[in-house]
């Protein structure tokens, strides 16, 4: 079968968009060099031109839709707004012969062997280094080489529980290793994401071609996994250690330790006490036994490694060392992904095993060594120079630089040689990608996944690729490759049924409650209840301010308007208070007030920065609460403060309803999707103290004051507490003060009164403590929680309607803050009981020279 | 020279401490010149767990935490040593320095490519163009290595001033080049600093010297507190000891706990702790001659 124009020309003209024309200088996936379809491809390839551009499109779109649905992203560092980037997958996947797949895990298998016999040898009787086979600067200008690590022997030896490696084609068409990955490697649960939705894309092909499953990859790493702990327990705990959300990784964490059924931590979470490490739970400290870790070993360990870590755990690497917990993979094997490592690996297992390196390294040169230098001094402008020890080091491209910067770059090089590698970059190979309606040829890496499941090294049958329309685009991160591709191994015979679903992962033993749930979670999901809820009440406050301003014009009631406005800040903080003392209120002032409020991120308290906040506190508790409920938490934008239209009544009622909606479908989620454990318990804690908190501060502010028109107030505070309905109901239209702070205040059958939102208090507090394990006794919070209660059913409605201070209700004000008082103690004993946990740990003071005799 | 040493720190703190976890680094090494004949170690308060390795540079170090809450820490460390006059090479007979700094980077023989841990920059040691140009007043072409060395470690003590009050335990050895004054670690640091710009090993030498001055001689500086000072490495000698703070070759009035590529590999002791507020630290070190057969 030809694709070239000439043989195309005879197809109908809807598949002759298949056209597709690789420059035919590198080597090409789909076709051989005469331009012929390869034969893995030819059944594929039909398949394709059956579908034509229409249905190639139609299905690209479903592969969207589907990711999006999944919830798929890809963090790139940094703020919040940009944490989540979406995931593009390309509809066609790469296609690959059984028989080369097995040829490539072979290789890899080999090349496993190598570096776990290095690493053995590095943190062991360092051989090579007495052979003379490993020069000293190798292994001690190598940051990577950990030497609080060196005699600590990981179980069976094995220091790489689990690999990935960076592949591409030479113009050969012969795989290269690009890169090493062995700590943590990312892309696995990319790549089975990716299998999932591309195989529901084109479920014909999928079955047709007998692709091998990759679902076999997580159950040997899960298995693995047990069988390690199960050296240490009957009843092991395997967490997965993550740098936490603001790691570009976050989102595979996530991804991670759902799929395999761990406890995601962070380093704050665990702590080691006597030799062994442990969980830091709301029921108290759980043993852990294996850490599979997403974090660089430096960040490990701030009393080992490096001491000003922040998200390490004091004392791991004295865990490991005594054998107490299985870090996997093991501390130090960092020091396996510098690209130094790589020229000097075919000299390894030369050594090791006494057989050539069967899957060659990008071609690379470590100025370290004489002869290496001078072949990078003649041939710069081939090359690419990197940093010789770093992973993920800049580098620099020879072809780019200037005849001045190439001297500077080698009288650097000659000043500090064995810190810098010379590198010939690897052609690549190129893939047809469906870009704009056509099949354009993007360059193509791979990144290939290996586990060892006890025995030997397993390597995933499928892989994770990522394809740019250049080939500079496509450096190493996952973040530089414009789309990705599902990896197809195609079976000669029908492949084993195995099912893809979740559910191919062994079945775990039925557990009801969560009481593994981490102290830093919990304390963020009780934030993140509180931050919601004060925005809602926020939402509510300003739109029933913006209601009543309809005019440009200072409306009728300014009075009662203002303290309307006052009382979005707790009582006197309010900027007009200052502002105004004595002075009549001034309209605009009071209009610069709400939209100050409403729209300046910059100020405490504001609803803007509310937003935020509660955004930030629920991206680091994503793998806690639903993936709709984090969508709907990122589509709350505010409208920017300098836009014309954010100062429009109309526009902004409009704005602020879609929040309340965005909000109100939050709670709805909660409320239905999330298991009554100890995490809903605390979010919901968390709205139940701020519902009670916002609505005990708005009648402070606004019903206190008796020289005000009051009918005003009254519907203003029906709205705000979102009761107007039920007291219509009630009371007809009749407004008067008792029957207004009755419904918002002591009815229990008002889901927004005060009294409501303590009763759950006083259920949940309860709850917690029986959970948790605490004794007998009733504990702080139980008892804030019951007193509080009573207090606020027994209250003399009637009584606090008075008016018994010189022109105010005193009474009212005097007791509205004693509950206000109580409620935050309520608050500071949970946080004191509970959630306590992120005083981070410093390092001793150390001093040589004596001060004292 | 038979000695008792006696090694005090004490941490107070403001608030209690609820979790402390260190590494003491107080149990001297048993190597050529020296026997380590007991070792024992107090912690108050009494901590969960102690546990003792040995790091990669052969010292032994004792990992303990404590996790009851506590205002104070108190770690004592209390040795018995045998120190022995090692033969030391002629100092003009060794060999010229670009010799050994040839064999080191070549790297042919064994004891070389180890001695080579400690010939590349580490945590407290950058390298410093001004190191270089004030270490090769020392070391002039073909000069013999340790001769030059002991000049640098001369001039290190005449053109530096002892000044406890200036430096704490980090101050950068750029810093001390241009203020000219600091304590033995800093010196030791700049030494170090200067042998391995040249391409030389050296390391760091952690330990004690002894305070009991002789009949009519001055009591030397760093007595009665933890000490250090430095080794160069000479092929076929090994690793010759220079104390520039003092101004002598330590022998035996200086005992040795351990050594490592700076400060940061053999600090008496490193910990991490939990609460805690403000903290204090004093130290307290006993270095007294016991009378022993040997003697």
């Amino acid at each position: 079968m030809k694709l070239i124009p000439g043989a195309e020309s005879a197809l109908p003209p809807g598949e002759s968009a298949l056209h597709y024309r690789p420059a035919g200088l590198t080597h090409d996936e789909m076709l051989d060099p005469d331009r012929n379809v390869r034969p893995a491809w030819s059944r594929f390839v039909s398949g394709l031109r059956e579908m034509g551009p229409q249905g190639l499109t139609q299905r690209t779109e479903q592969v969207r839709h589907l990711l999006r649905e999944n919830g798929v992203t890809y963090n790139v560092y940094g703020a919040a707004k940009d944490l989540d980037r979406p995931w593009l997958l390309d509809l066609l996947p790469l296609l690959m012969p059984e028989a080369e797949m097995k040829s490539l895990a072979e290789a890899l298998k080999q090349r496993l062997k190598v570096l776990n016999r290095l690493a053995q040898d590095i943190y062991g009787p360092r051989t090579l280094l007495q052979s003379g086979l490993m020069p000293a600067e190798f292994l001690f200008k190598h940051p990577g080489y950990l030497l609080p690590c060196f005699g600590i022997t990981p179980p069976d030896d094995v220091f790489l529980n689990w690999y990935a490696a960076q592949l591409a084609r030479d113009k050969s068409g012969r795989w290269v290793v690009l890169g090493d990955r062995t700590q943590g490697p990312s892309g696995a649960g990319y790549a089975v994401e990716n299998r999932v939705v591309v195989s529901r894309t084109l479920p014909q092909d999928f079955h047709s071609l007998n692709v091998v499953r990759v679902a076999s990859y997580f159950v040997t790493l899960k298995n693995s996994m047990l069988r390690l702990a199960a050296r240490l327990s009957d009843n092991p705990r395997v967490v997965l250690l993550s740098p936490g959300p603001r790691s570009s990784r976050y989102f595979e964490d996530v991804y991670l330790s759902r799929y395999l059924g761990y406890t995601l931590v962070e380093g704050g979470d665990l702590t080691v006490r006597g030799d062994g490490v442990f969980l830091k739970t709301l029921g108290g400290l759980l043993p852990v036994h294996v850490i599979l870790r997403r974090l660089g070993d430096l960040d490990c360990d701030p009393l080992d490694l490096r001491p000003d870590s922040h998200v390490g755990v004091p004392a791991l690497a004295q865990a490991a060392r005594a054998g107490r917990v299985i870090v996997a993979n093991a501390l130090g094997s960092g020091f396996l992904e510098a690209p130094v490592v790589q020229a000097l690996l075919p000299e390894f297992c030369r050594e090791f095993l006494g057989e050539e390196l069967q899957l060659p390294s990008i071609p690379t040169w470590w100025c370290g060594r004489p002869a290496d230098f001078a072949y990078v001094e003649a041939n710069l402008e081939e090359l690419v120079i990197r940093p010789a020890f770093l992973s993920r080091g800049k580098s620099l491209l020879g072809w780019k630089l200037s005849a001045q910067e190439k001297a500077d770059l080698l009288a650097r090089i000659r000043a500090k040689p064995a810190r810098f590698v010379g590198q010939s970059p690897v052609a690549g190979s190129t893939a047809p990608v469906w870009v704009d309606g056509k099949l354009q040829p993007w360059n193509l890496t791979l990144r290939s996944f290996a586990v060892y499941d006890g025995k030997e090294y397993q390597v995933m049958p499928g892989g994770l690729c990522r394809v740019a329309p250049d080939s500079v685009l496509l450096a190493e991160s996952m973040a530089a490759g414009q789309r990705s591709k599902d990896l197809w191994v195609l079976s000669d015979g029908p492949v084993d049924s195995v099912t893809l679903l979740r559910d191919s992962v062994p079945a775990l033993s039925l557990r009801r409650s969560t009481n593994d749930l981490p102290s830093r979670a919990a304390d963020h999901l009780y934030w993140l209840g509180r931050l919601v809820e004060r925005a809602e009440a926020f939402v509510r406050q300003i739109r029933s301010i913006v209601a009543r301003m309809t005019t440009e014009v200072q409306p009728p009631g300014l009075a009662a308007m203002r303290l309307l406005v006052e009382s979005l800040c707790d009582p006197g903080m309010s900027p007009l208070c200052v502002k105004t003392i004595g002075a009549p209120a001034d309209w605009s002032q009071v209009r610069a007030e709400v939209w100050s409020f409403l729209r300046d991120r910059t100020r405490r308290g504001s609803l803007a920065k509310t937003l935020e906040d509660a955004r930030g506190t629920a991206s680091v508790v994503r793998d806690r609460i639903a993936i709709d409920s984090w969508r709907i938490l990122n589509q709350m934008e505010l409208l920017p403060a300098n836009s014309p239209e954010s100062t429009e009544p109309g526009r902004v009622l409009l704005e602020l309803n879609q929040i309340l909606t965005l909000l109100s479908a939050f709670s709805g989620l909660g409320a239905e999707s999330m298991t009554r454990g100890p995490g809903w318990r605390f979010l919901d804690m968390g709205r139940r103290v701020e519902r009670a908190q916002q609505t005990l501060r708005v009648v402070r502010g606004l019903l206190v004051n008796a020289q005000v028109e009051l009918l005003p107030r009254l519907e203003a505070m029906l709205e705000i507490a979102d009761s107007s309905m039920t007291y219509r109901y009630r009371y007809l239209t009749t407004l008067q003060l008792a029957p207004v702070l009755d419904l918002v205040l002591g009815d229990d059958t008002n889901p927004r009164a005060v009294i409501y939102q303590l009763v759950a208090l006083v259920d949940h507090a309860n709850q917690i403590a029986a959970q948790t394990g605490d004794t007998n006794d009733e504990s702080p919070q139980c008892r804030l929680a019951r007193e509080l209660h009573s207090e606020v059913r027994l209250a003399d409605i009637e009584a606090l309607c008075e008016v018994n201070g010189l022109n105010d209700r005193e009474a009212l004000a005097t007791r509205l803050d004693n509950w206000l008082d109580a409620l935050r103690g309520f608050s500071d004993s949970v946080t004191h009981a509970y959630l306590t946990h992120t005083v981070a740990p410093r390092q001793l003071t150390q001093l040589l020279v004596a001060t004292t005799k | 020279m038979r000695y008792r040493v006696r090694h005090t720190t004490t941490y107070a703190y403001s608030d209690p401490v609820v979790l402390c976890q260190n590494q003491a680094r107080l149990s001297p090494q048993t190597m050529p010149g020296q026997t380590r004949l007991e070792f024992s170690l107090e912690i108050n308060p009494v901590p969960a767990i102690r546990r003792p390795w040995t790091d990669a540079f052969g010292n032994e170090v004792w990992y303990f935490s404590v996790e009851s809450p506590h205002h104070q820490l108190e770690v004592t460390g209390r040795s018995l040593v045998d120190r022995h006059v090692q033969p030391l090479p002629n100092p003009s007979e060794t060999p010229p320095w670009e010799t050994v700094r040839g064999g080191l980077a070549s790297g042919r023989e064994l004891a070389d490519r180890f001695a080579s841990q400690f010939r590349f920059e580490s945590p407290f040691i950058v390298e410093l163009p001004e190191a270089r140009q004030y270490a090769l007043v020392s070391f002039t072409p073909n000069r013999p290595v340790v001769e030059a060395a002991i000049d640098l470690t001369r001039r290190i003590f005449e053109e530096f001033d002892y000044s406890p009050a200036t430096t704490s335990v980090s101050t950068p050895t750029r810093e001390v080049f241009q203020t000219r004054r600091g304590v033995c670690q800093d010196f030791a640091h700049l030494q170090i600093t200067c042998l391995r710009t040249l391409g030389l090993a050296a390391r760091y030498v952690s330990g004690y010297l002894v305070t009991e001055p002789p009949p009519g001689k001055p009591k030397l500086i760093g007595a009665d507190a933890s000490h250090a000072w430095l080794a160069v490495y000479c092929p076929g000698w090994g690793w010759i000891d220079l104390d520039p703070t003092n101004n002598v070759i330590p022998q035996e009035k200086h005992v040795t706990v351990g050594w490592g590529r700076d400060y940061g590999d053999i600090c008496p002791i490193a910990g991490v702790f939990t609460g805690g507020g403000r903290q204090a630290m004093t130290v307290a070190v006993d270095v007294t001659p016991v009378a022993s057969g040997a003697a």
